[in-house]
């Protein structure tokens, strides 16, 4: 979540407030999806096409190596059919050749064994086996001679089909091998059997002379799967190949499987015709293709980090131009405030100096037939009431001059004098102020405290509007503390050159809903004592020399005014409005 | 000294006419521009204290005459408001003061009695 709050733009928590002129948040959630959408769709299409060429390729490939499989399977079973075929052949021929006495002799035997042996190779051994099943001469290592092999499957099948080729298995020796064995039939001559057994090495051979991959594997199984040469993936030989059917190899089927290692893998079977014997191709696709897999890894990686830097980007970019819009309106929404503000008091102002002038001809009368009565009563002689009557006059003169007091205020706040700027010490000025209030002060025990730094710089400024402005705020203060309160100025300067002015008290502060009316004419909390001019006065004049009020209240704790001045006139503090038009 | 008073407020002028004369000082009174300017003519005046808005002759053109009839005559702008612009004027159009009504007349008197007598 930290992340998130580093990442999260300051008008986020806004978004849907009431008076917002734009959902800042849906702007923000627009302008980045649809940048996002427009940088990633490209990338997106390009992705998609690259891996739809990908897939191509690797069907290509793979068919390739199919293909390989295919080819592979051909030639060798070829091969291997006829390797056994010209052994098959050359027994056959030993057959026609000879009688059955003449190989019943056992120098001739062994003439023809040598023979064989020597122009095939692979030949171990060679038996004559007459008609009653029992092996009559044997040419080899072992000590067969007279061997009954009459109630053997082997023989059964030989005597019914001609031909018999063995499962390869492990002799005496311990060494792979297996049998073919052919009937004799000749007219005239008793039936009989040529056995010979030959080495599966000379088979390995031919099998690893095959132009197979690196990765590949080439072996004979059996019609139950079990190997007949030794495989590099499955085993030495007689160790079960588990992927075989025997179905699949009728059709020289090529097929998907595991291996050993989990690696796919993939396997063309095929029955070698006229043995029992079915050859075996095993390619491992996983290991051609790798470098493709390789690549397309490094793209997937490639288009990741680049939809991870495009939304890093877009992110950031929209959210600063989200944010601009939002301060520029902000901004605006601070201005258009001001403007509304300084409008409103310039429009009372001017109704004010209306009011004021219409009320101040008939108050003007007033004043003078009050004046005359007055100086007739005290000019002339003696009569019952006189002092009555002059204390009438007094209370009427009291009440006009309570009017004019009045008028003359609103006069003074809708006048725009023009700023007569001269050089000003602050601490003189205030002092000058506090006299006027000095005596009020003394009177009710209320302690002033002036702090006011030595190096605060003499500033140029209309000392009367000034004065003005201080006083109104200072009267304000001395209205809202108690009896021995308590009330502080503070003179600071300020970083942009300006000066600050704050005046506290430990009064009675102002409720949070009064705080925003209390620079409106004709606000007031005073009733009968308070005109309701008097802040609204010091705003402007504030305004006018540059600067601006903050106020800062706690009610039942206090209040604080802060004046920001400007040291030279035209050097505004922050947000300080222009003076606004004539009143 | 010799005052004259101009204001279309008769009750105004009629009232503090006679106040002055009370207090023993000579001056007349006109309720129009007109009528005003028509006494300047006859008779010569220290002070002239005039209202700004008036029916006919008003206040500018009034303080022009008296400017151009005895231009040693003071002048006193006594308005109920008016616009800082429109003081100006009439301090630039050779007005010596500007008072804003209502005014004591002990004020008034104040305000000519130092430049009272003729220089």
């Amino acid at each position: 979540m930290s992340f998130w709050s580093k990442m999260k733009p300051a008008f986020w928590d806004r978004s849907g407030t009431e008076g917002e002129p734009l959902n800042y948040r849906r702007l923000l959630k627009i302008t980045f999806w649809s940048a996002v959408a427009v940088s990633l769709v490209p990338l997106v299409l390009l992705a998609g096409i690259n891996f739809y060429q990908f897939e191509q390729q690797y069907r290509f490939q793979r068919n390739e190596i199919t293909n390989q499989i295919q080819r592979l399977l051909a030639t060798t079973k070829v091969q291997i059919a006829y390797f056994l075929d010209e052994r098959r052949a050359a027994l056959h021929y030993v057959n026609l050749d000879n009688t059955y006495q003449e190989l019943g002799e056992r120098d001739r035997l062994e003439s023809i064994f040598r023979k064989l042996r020597d122009s095939f190779g692979g030949f171990v051994d060679l038996g004559l086996i007459d008609q009653a099943g029992i092996q009559r001469v044997y040419i080899g290592p072992y000590n067969l001679q007279g061997r009954d092999y009459k109630d053997q499957d082997w023989y059964k099948e030989v005597q019914l089909r001609g031909i018999y080729i063995s499962e390869v298995f492990l002799g005496h020796r311990n060494f792979p091998h297996f049998v073919i064995a052919v009937r004799h039939e000749k007219v005239a001559e008793p039936p009989y059997i040529l056995r010979a057994t030959i080495d599966t090495g000379r088979l390995n051979d031919l099998l690893e002379a095959t132009d197979l991959q690196p990765s590949g594997d080439i072996f004979l199984v059996n019609e139950t799967g079990v190997l007949q040469t030794p495989s590099r993936l499955f085993g030495g030989v007689l160790t079960k190949f588990p992927h075989f059917s025997s179905s699949q190899a009728a059709r020289n089927a090529i097929v998907d499987a595991v291996g050993p290692g989990g690696a796919p893998l993939l396997v063309g079977l095929a029955k070698v015709e006229g043995s029992p014997f079915n050859l075996v191709v095993v390619n491992q696709p996983r290991t051609i293709l790798q470098k493709w897999d390789v690549l397309r890894v490094n793209v997937i990686i490639m288009i990741l980090l680049s939809v991870f830097a495009i939304m890093l980007v877009v992110w950031r970019g929209s959210t600063n131009l989200v944010n601009r819009i939002f301060e520029a309106d902000l901004k605006r929404a601070a201005m258009l405030h001001e403007v509304e503000y300084t409008n409103k008091l310039a429009s009372i102002g001017r109704l004010a100096a209306g009011v004021a002038h219409e009320i101040n001809n008939p108050v003007a009368i007033i004043n003078e037939k009050v004046g005359l009565m007055k100086d007739l009563l005290e000019m002339g002689g003696e009569f019952p009431q006189r002092e009555k009557f002059l204390r009438q006059a007094a209370v009427i003169r009291d009440s006009v001059k309570r009017v004019s007091d009045i008028t003359h205020r609103l006069l003074g706040f809708a006048r725009h004098l023009p700023v007569k700027t001269e050089e000003i010490h602050l601490e003189e000025l205030i002092k000058d102020v506090l006299e006027f209030l000095g005596r009020e002060a003394e009177y009710r025990g209320i302690d002033i405290r002036l702090d006011i730094p030595a190096d605060i710089p003499t500033m140029l400024a209309d000392k009367g509007q000034l004065q003005q402005a201080l006083l109104n705020i200072l009267n304000n203060a001395l209205a809202a503390v108690k009896d021995g309160g308590l009330i502080e100025i503070g003179v600071s300067r300020l970083d942009q050159g300006g000066v600050a002015v704050a005046i506290s008290d430990n009064g009675r502060g102002i409720p949070a809903e009064n705080l925003k009316a209390i620079f409106e004419p004709f606000f007031s909390t005073k009733g009968e004592k308070g005109t309701g001019l008097g802040l609204s006065i010091t705003y402007g004049i504030i305004q006018k020399l540059g600067g601006h009020i903050d106020v800062q209240s706690s009610p039942g704790q206090g209040t604080t005014f802060t004046l920001h001045l400007p040291v030279r006139p035209g050097t505004a503090v922050s947000v300080g409005g222009q003076g606004e038009g004539s009143g | 000294m010799r005052i004259l008073l101009i204001d279309d407020e008769r009750e105004l002028v009629t009232t503090i006419s006679e106040r002055l004369e009370l207090r023993n000082i000579d001056n007349d009174w006109a309720v129009s521009g007109e009528e005003g300017l028509a006494l300047l003519r006859r008779n010569h005046y220290d002070w002239v204290v005039v209202d700004l808005k008036m029916p006919g002759i008003g206040g500018f053109e009034a303080i022009k005459a008296i400017k151009r009839e005895q231009p040693g005559t003071r002048i006193i702008l006594l308005t109920g408001h008016s616009a800082p612009e429109d003081l100006d004027r009439a301090l630039v159009l050779g007005a010596d003061r500007y008072l804003i009504k209502p005014v004591d007349i002990e004020n008034l008197l104040a305000v000519m009695a130092p430049a009272g007598q003729k220089e």
